[in-house]
């Protein structure tokens, strides 16, 4: 029987690669039993779903280049590549 | 020639800080966290954009094609890095604190209401940034490439340099532990309370 640890783990390589059979069967014999582990299951899903699903405007802080790095970049610009 | 000339008419190098300088800054700095790295890879994107100028086949949008430039500037740039950092060696001698001795929840995992319309309030995503940015750095970066980028287990190996694909498995899940984590302090249940009041 896997411990709540294991298949805290396997729920979250669940996410980035197909587990085997054995694994598959292992973890779903743990979450028959288990309330937390059952919601923690769900709550990484959405986390994942919701990033996946998010824009860029939603995932990154809105920033500026500052006066300073806009010049710089454009001097470097005007002597080409 | 004349696919020379629409292109040309185009692409327009001289207009790009003005237009896209931004967006390409919000892009890597998210990625990247520092400020002076993340300015230094727009300039490099921009430098690598104007040399192709010719490459450009009109199959996709100008920011876009520019910021798929910059994609590669970034991941060239964790390369680089992770290599002299050694990204995986950070988190190995970490103690989990969130199970037991037996390997059960020491922590609790609180049901969470309604999280299909926390994502539809701008501050839900604030709140999900700033846990983002709590991670420690090597954490941060899986996590973002993982999930902002889609990298799969085999680009995220090669790009930053992490020795076997269980270590990484490994960080992966412990990103994910520690954003719950925080969500659950930090948005759902402050959220929950007013709800309930």
């Amino acid at each position: 029987m896997l411990t709540c640890e294991e298949t805290a783990q396997l729920i979250s390589e669940r996410l980035d690669r197909t587990l085997t059979l054995r694994e598959r069967l292992m973890l779903r014999l743990h979450l028959f039993g288990c309330d937390l582990c059952n919601r923690y299951a769900r709550q990484l899903k959405f986390l994942q779903r919701a990033c996946a699903e998010a824009g860029e405007e939603q995932l990154t802080e809105a920033a500026e280049l500052d006066e300073t790095a806009r010049e710089r970049i454009r001097n470097r610009l005007q002597q080409g590549p | 020639m004349l696919r020379g000339r629409l292109v040309a008419e185009k692409l327009d190098p001289n207009a790009w800080l003005d237009r896209y300088g931004d967006v390409l800054f919000r892009y890597a700095v998210a990625r990247v966290r520092d400020k002076t790295v993340a300015e230094d890879l727009v300039q490099d994107a921009f430098l690598a954009a104007i040399g192709a100028v010719a490459t450009y086949e009109g199959g996709s949008t100008e920011q876009t094609w520019l910021v798929g430039i910059l994609r590669h500037k970034v991941l060239d740039y964790f390369r680089q890095s992770s290599r002299e950092k050694q990204l995986q060696h950070e988190w190995s001698d970490e103690q989990d604190h969130d199970f037991d001795d037996e390997g059960s929840w020491a922590v609790s995992i609180d049901p969470w209401r309604t999280p299909e319309k926390a994502v539809e309030q701008d501050e839900f995503w604030g709140v999900l940034r700033g846990c983002v940015d709590t991670l420690p750095e090597n954490l941060r970066t899986v996590f973002a490439l993982r999930e902002l980028d889609g990298l799969g287990t085999e680009e995220l190996l090669a790009t930053l340099d992490i020795s076997t694909k269980n270590n990484l498995w490994v960080m992966l899940s412990r990103a994910r532990k520690r954003l719950r984590q925080c969500l659950q302090n930090r948005w759902f249940e402050k959220w929950q309370q007013d709800v309930d009041v």
